[in-house]
């Protein structure tokens, strides 16, 4: 008899799977007295008490069952009300309550892609959709966008990249790890070519509440283009509520259908707990929101000013929690830069290339930390540019 | 420019540098209307809020509430001007509802504080009646909470 191999029988795709390049900087820190790290991408905030409290009298209630596979109605019906702020609208049969913004991409791509299909994805961007792309079968089709466009998506380059087998657009906007946002201008070029060609577009809007000085705009709220989006949002970063693991989608109805399925047999429903949370998020949670993108964006100022006068420029990012300076001047690759700002300065930041190709010569700063813990990282970061 | 204060009364070592990075306007702007906030007595005073019970300080807090007669003309003011001069009291408010008054004090010993009260608070001709209440434990105070110090709980995550 031959010697038992576990690994041996691992599907090829998943063996092939490259790990996270976020997680190996992390995995360091954790061992490394007084590092001190701008790495993380969730809110330091602690989830607002009435929200928690929501979820602690629902426990108290009894509310400890499965939901139904959609989600609760109640639940449905505030997400459709909410997301009216962004001029959106939908019915409560095309929203479907899901375990993070990040299963409601994996029931997406795989309740649309199947073997041969073509998925653009714009880099550089969250690293869940190649590998959800490759587990479905389908082919991950990435799209360099550049520091001089403000990572903005442009029309020409869907179209560089387009074929007859595309099947799919990955549109995430607010940005992780840019910060760049979309404006309804921008969306409007790509909604056309998305048209004309017939493909659907994966709107990722999880930082949607998240953008500085200019509200979202969603894709889906352009003309005709609401039946050919599935948008991707959730409770983690507008509520700080990450650990509650809860999102939604939107689509329509055929597709949430769909979706669904996967959902009921994968998944059956999401927790019961964050969805009554969730509720009490919806109805009240407008000025807790307020609150701490307020605060965000005080961190932005000061963190993209720190930067930009080190000589390490970035512009200013109009969405999500991140800036995304070039380090070029320095001649290292990002991966040299991290490394070695690690170990002679104990700072952690993520470096471009954890997120596609193109971004070797930036790091990704997170500026979900205190406005103190941030003006410590960057007086080290200065220390270890003038050490230079 | 209310914003100056708001950011202030959260954490009053930011310098005018940082609070004009902070709101996208010039040093000089926030300058000036710091000056001219402290000019008018809107800021009126830098403090740090301190958790006394994590120090050896021994210290008594106590809440008093006062009924008192309004004078005629001065109504509850010149009362409360007497009372807040006491370096003794730490707060003072006039208050709607049950009472008139509402006086923080601190002392060294529960002995103190009632001295006080008894010997300097109810002799006053227009106080007709005093309640006093001592703090066992402050939790929270000027929208800090007290207790230990707040860890970073996130975990490593790949995002």
């Amino acid at each position: 008899m031959s010697q038992f191999n576990p690994e041996s029988f691992i599907n090829r795709k998943v063996a092939d799977m490259p790990p996270s390049g976020i997680r190996k900087f992390f995995d360091i820190v954790n061992e490394m007295k007084d590092a001190i790290s701008l790495g993380v991408g969730e809110p330091d905030f602690v989830t607002p008490w009435h929200i928690r409290e929501a979820g602690i009298y629902s426990l108290e209630k009894g509310h400890t069952y499965y939901t139904s596979n959609s989600g609760l109605m109640e639940l449905r019906r505030e997400i459709c009300n909410y997301v009216k702020k962004f001029d959106l609208e939908y019915e409560t049969d095309e929203v479907l309550l899901t375990v993070g913004g990040s299963e409601g991409v994996d029931a997406a791509i795989r309740a649309i892609i199947g073997e041969g299909d073509e998925v653009l994805i714009p880099e550089p961007s969250f690293v869940c959709y190649k590998p959800c792309v490759t587990l479905a079968g389908g082919t991950p089709v990435t799209i360099q966008t550049k520091a001089e466009n403000a990572f903005k998506l442009k029309k020409e380059e869907i179209l560089e990249k387009i074929t007859s087998k595309t099947k799919m657009l990955v549109l995430s906007y607010p940005n992780n790890p840019t910060g760049a946002i979309m404006t309804r201008e921008d969306l409007e070029e790509i909604a056309s070519v998305v048209k004309e060609h017939n493909i659907l577009v994966l709107s990722d809007e999880i930082y949607a509440e998240l953008t500085f000085g200019t509200k979202h705009c969603s894709i889906a709220s352009l003309p005709d283009m609401k039946d050919r989006t599935i948008i991707i949002n959730g409770f983690s970063k507008a509520f700080a509520m990450t650990g509650w693991r809860l999102g939604f989608t939107l689509a329509n109805k055929h597709i949430t259908k769909a979706m669904t399925k996967i959902h009921q047999y994968a998944i059956m429903s999401a927790p019961t707990t964050s969805q009554y949370a969730a509720i009490e998020a919806l109805k009240n949670g407008e000025q807790s929101i307020a609150t701490m993108r307020e605060q965000y964006d005080y961190r932005r100022k000061v963190i993209t000013d720190g930067f930009n006068s080190m000589g390490l420029t970035c512009f200013s990012p109009l969405g999500a929690f991140y800036i995304f300076p070039s380090i070029k001047s320095t001649g290292m690759t990002s991966d040299e830069f991290c490394e070695k700002l690690l170990i002679e300065q104990k700072v952690a930041l993520v470096p471009g290339t954890a997120f596609g190709e193109c971004g070797e010569g930036f790091v990704r700063v997170s500026y979900a930390y205190g406005i103190d813990r941030i003006n410590e990282a960057m007086d080290r970061i200065k220390k270890f540019l003038e050490s230079r | 420019m209310e914003k100056i204060l708001e950011l202030l009364e959260n954490d009053s070592t930011l310098t005018a540098e940082q609070i004009a990075v902070m709101m996208g306007k010039s040093t000089k702007e926030i300058e000036t209307a710091i000056e001219t906030y402290k000019k008018n007595n809107v800021i009126v005073a830098n403090k740090t809020v301190i958790d006394w019970e994590k120090t050896d300080k021994e210290f008594v807090t106590a809440l008093i509430e006062l009924k008192a007669i309004p004078q005629r003309g001065d109504g509850f003011d010149k009362i409360a001007e007497r009372i807040y001069q006491y370096p003794e009291v730490k707060s003072l408010y006039l208050m709607a509802g049950r009472y008139d008054l509402m006086v923080i004090i601190e002392g060294k010993t529960l002995q103190e504080v009632s001295s006080f009260v008894s010997r300097k608070l109810a002799t006053m001709e227009c106080i007709t009646e005093t309640a006093t209440h001592f703090v066992l434990k402050k939790y929270k105070s000027d929208n800090v909470i007290f207790g230990e110090p707040q860890q970073d709980l996130r975990e490593v995550m790949s995002l």
